[in-house]
């Protein structure tokens, strides 16, 4: 993502509707099984109550009886250390770290877009400044200071939504910056400023419309890896604490067992997996079709 | 005419459904030089492409005949392209400078190029460095990369590199179209040697009609995909039969006032 | 040339700097008081406050700040509490396990993800292109803490094929015992004609660097496919083929060779990414690098211990960032010729 920026797209080209649309598609069958899955995985979360077979087990219900027993017919994941069924806390899962990377992107964006378009747009010593402290914090591999972030502040979810938004909203500044400078040079926009146009009405009708192209990508790219951050920091007992179904954490309670009980770790692992997954194909296949011409590893 | 080294019948080449080029005949006899002219987009490029069997690659697909020699090339399966391509027929392209791969030294490519087709490490480096004497470069300039050299020099090495090569045929799209004019001048002497003094036959592709009327013994006409008019260079130049080349000619002020060369 | 690398190290330097201003601003960030963790919790209100004079926390902000910087650049980067030992000889012993084990998945990835990502952009849009994309976002997708117990369950639980922790079969401690010399085992026990041993880290590496080689490898295949299908439309790549280079030489070296340079500015990416998810293998394999060392400053809220694992990464990121750029720069004519 460290990169010059692109040029704009035209504005027409910017959402391919109709025949453009289902052409893309249909050469990208990738696109489509993310845009299913992920469909799938919103759909579950919203309807753990009632997909779920025993949506107290979510909580802080404990089994003495069902302890650690393996996938069957009553019980398709298998049973934890407490005797909760597996398959209703991934299910519940799907409303932790999913919504804790929905608000966490938010964040990210609320803070790095309007420093983006501070710096691109008016340049100068402002441009120079915003610039400098996104290097620094872009000088740590993400997951690093996320979790030094997370490791100094006390233990809760509110920590791991700070850790990570911190860690996030530089990439959107970066990303933005450069689009905003680059409309900021284009002759119209001089013509909008000579007709009187205020300066924030010239950022939000043309400066913000011709960044959210590659916005959306980014964002949608962004999804599955602040999952896997966000678990990662439960893994090591830094976000969620039990009873919260968080699959991180499941993963590292489950991983005390896993020599006999393989199914603890098993399922929260693969839905991580699945649901990372899937948002990343989502977003790789909105790049194809929306802004081929980018591309970058992060 | 006698027979041709390069035959081209009933060329079709199509982008799916569009068909972009519609040749019903070309030929190149052995030294000498054809012009093919016309507009860019008249289909050109995607001959030469067709030609070497690349057409392909930019995903077109091709029908009828090319026959070099007695090869049919159309069909020729993708081993046997390695005893074609570079070896009897090689090309140069429109810009030298994006010609060569700018993480090479120019000399690396016209070596490996020389010892993929045969020659040994010593042959490879003897004829690298008769061919640039040739093109009247100093074949020190092979050590370099294409970034420290200039166009025109740029341009020479790939046609020593098809001299090196001993090609029968060269497709020239667009050689001089990027150089400037004293340097354009130069190629075309060189490409004249070539068919004078190795008997090289030459398919000199351009838009320009100033130039293709001062270097080729024939001259084809392309538009749109298809050839409207094809002679000997005075006949053609002097009196077009097609309305479409008369308006070739009108935009050279050059051949209107002086005639043929 | 000269200029160039100038001033990408005078820029290097100054994002270090910043970088630590950032550490010590992360680390008054800890709720609580320092100097009473310092102290343990029996401490009397005297011994705290010795604690913090010692800590120098008595001192205003800048002036912390200055000595902070001071002692960072002296190599005075604090002491750890869980090991009460110095953070930077701690993480010197820990840093070559961790070196070697990054290095190991850094070359398994590259070995799988050069080929898969010139398989991809050889044939565009066919069966096998989908295949290699849709298992690359799974290598970049993959909960690596997963992967590892999963595979540790998988080849040692069950098919006792692989050693499932440990960085050597410790028997070997008594019949072939490692001498430390660079602190590197595998370069130790190669300098030192220790077969026996080199054979079992190498065996127990394999494992935690298959984990580790995931992310890279989803990566770079990424990487190459899309920056060769970029340049295999230019003029330079068709000539090649006109000379009648076989379409393998014309992917594997013509069009590879415009490739590496972002790909090896992706390696020093991925190198940084790849020590930071040590922090999620090494405890599961125990292995004895900078990912054990951060996973037991953190269960034990070792502030100290946490900073200088990050900042150490921190600056190793920015270093190999930079060695990327330069020689970069030496290889690339057009870099070196600007």
């Amino acid at each position: 993502m460290i990169e010059a920026p692109s040029p704009l797209p035209p504005a027409a080209a910017v959402l391919p509707a109709g025949r453009a649309l289902r052409r893309g598609l249909r050469a990208n069958p990738l696109l489509l099984a993310g845009a299913a899955t992920s469909a799938l995985i919103v759909l579950a979360a919203l309807l753990a109550p009632l997909l779920a077979s025993f949506p107290a087990d979510a909580g802080t219900a404990t089994h003495p009886f069902l302890v650690l027993h393996a996938p069957s017919a009553r019980h398709w994941f298998g049973t934890d250390n407490v005797g909760r069924d597996v398959y209703s806390r991934v299910l519940y899962g799907a409303r932790v770290s999913p919504l804790i990377a929905v608000i966490v992107l938010v964040i990210a964006c609320v803070i790095g877009i309007p420093l983006g378009v501070a710096a691109g747009y008016f340049g100068g010593w402002l441009d120079e400044a915003i610039m400098r402290v996104t290097d620094i914090f872009l000088a740590f591999p993400p997951l690093l200071l996320a979790l030094a972030l997370a490791a100094v502040l006390p233990t809760s979810l509110t920590s791991v939504v700070i850790a990570v938004s911190v860690t996030w909203w530089p990439w959107y500044t970066r990303l933005i910056r450069g689009q905003a400078a680059s409309v900021a040079g284009r002759p119209y926009i001089e013509s909008c400023r000579a007709l009187g146009l205020s300066r924030l009405r010239i950022i939000a009708r043309h400066v913000l419309p011709n960044s959210l192209t590659p916005l959306i990508v980014q964002v949608s790219l962004d999804v599955g890896g602040v999952i896997l951050t966000v678990s990662a920091l439960s893994f090591l007992g830094l976000g969620a604490q039990d009873p919260t179904p968080d699959w991180g954490l499941m993963v590292a309670e489950g991983q005390n067992y896993f020599t006999t009980a393989w199914w603890v770790v098993t399922f929260p692992g693969l839905a991580i997996l699945v649901t990372a997954f899937a948002f990343t194909l989502l977003g790789d296949g909105l790049r194809d079709l929306l802004d081929p011409r980018r591309d970058f590893g992060r | 005419m006698s027979a041709m080294r390069l035959q081209i019948t009933g060329l079709e080449v199509s982008f799916g459904q569009r068909k972009v080029v519609q040749l019903a005949e070309l030929g190149l006899a052995e030294a000498e030089i054809v012009g093919l002219a016309g507009d860019s987009g008249s289909g050109k490029s995607m001959t030469t492409l067709a030609v070497l069997g690349l057409a392909h690659t930019v995903g077109a697909t091709v029908r009828g005949s090319i026959r070099l020699g007695g090869t049919e090339l159309t069909t020729l399966p993708a081993r046997d392209w390695r005893n074609v391509r570079g070896r009897r027929i090689a090309a140069i392209f429109q810009s030298p400078a994006m010609a060569f791969s700018p993480v090479f030294r120019v000399g690396s490519v016209v070596h490996r190029a020389l010892r993929l087709h045969g020659m040994t490490r010593a042959e490879a480096g003897d004829a690298a460095a008769r061919a640039m004497r040739q093109v009247l470069l100093s074949p020190g300039l092979l050590h370099r990369y294409p970034s420290q050299l200039s166009g025109g020099q740029l341009q020479r090495v790939a046609i020593a590199l098809a001299l090196a090569l001993r090609a029968e045929v060269l497709l020239a799209d667009e050689p001089t179209s990027a150089l400037d004019v004293t340097v354009q001048a130069e190629v075309l002497e060189l490409l004249r040697e070539l068919r004078d003094r190795d008997g090289m036959s030459v398919l000199f592709i351009s838009h320009d009609l100033a130039v293709v009327a001062e270097l080729c013994d024939r001259v084809a006409i392309m538009q749109d995909g298809r050839i409207v008019e094809q002679g000997p260079t005075s006949q053609v130049v002097t009196a077009p039969t097609s309305p479409y080349t008369a308006e070739l000619l009108a935009a050279v002020p050059r051949l209107r006032a002086g005639g043929a060369p | 040339m000269t200029v160039y690398v100038a001033r990408r190290v005078a820029l290097a330097v100054g994002v270090v700097a910043g970088v630590i201003v950032l550490t010590f601003l992360i680390a008054r960030a800890v709720p609580g008081d320092p100097a009473a963790t310092w102290a343990g919790p029996h401490a009397s209100a005297a011994q705290i406050a010795a604690a913090r004079r010692y800590l120098g926390l008595d001192r205003p902000a800048p002036v912390q700040l200055l000595s902070y910087f001071g002692g960072i650049l002296t190599g005075n980067w604090g002491m750890a509490v869980h090991t009460h030992r110095p953070v930077l000889s701690d993480l010197a012993t820990a840093a070559p396990a961790s070196l070697e084990l990054v290095t190991a998945a850094l070359i398994i990835a590259l070995v799988v993800a050069v080929p898969l990502g010139l398989v991809s952009a050889r044939w565009p849009g066919r069966p096998a292109d989908h295949a290699i994309r849709a298992g690359s976002i799974l290598g970049v997708s993959m909960p690596i803490f997963w992967l590892a117990i999963i595979l540790q369950l998988v080849f040692s639980q069950r098919l006792h094929l692989l050693p499932a922790a440990g960085e050597y079969s410790p028997g070997l401690l008594f019949t072939h015992p490692l001498a430390r010399l660079t602190g590197f085992s595998l370069i130790d026990a190669m300098l030192t004609g220790n077969w026996p041993m080199l054979g079992s880290v190498l065996l127990h590496l394999l494992l935690p660097a298959l984990v580790v080689a995931a992310y890279p490898a989803g990566l770079i295949t990424r990487m190459v496919r899309a920056q060769v299908l970029d340049t295999i439309g230019e003029t330079h790549v068709q000539m090649t083929r006109a000379l009648g280079f076989p379409e393998r030489a014309v992917f594997g070296r013509f069009a590879m060779k415009l490739a590496w340079n972002p790909v090896a500015a992706a390696v020093a990416l991925v190198f940084g990414y790849s020590l930071v998810n040590t922090f999620l293998v090494e405890s599961i394999f125990d292995w004895p690098g900078l990912g054990s060392y951060a996973t037991a400053a953190i269960s034990t809220l070792d502030t100290p211990a946490i900073l200088g694992v990050t900042l150490f990464i921190a600056i190793v990121y920015v270093v190999a960032n930079l060695a990327v750029d330069i020689i970069q720069a030496a290889i690339d004519p057009r870099v070196r010729l600007r």
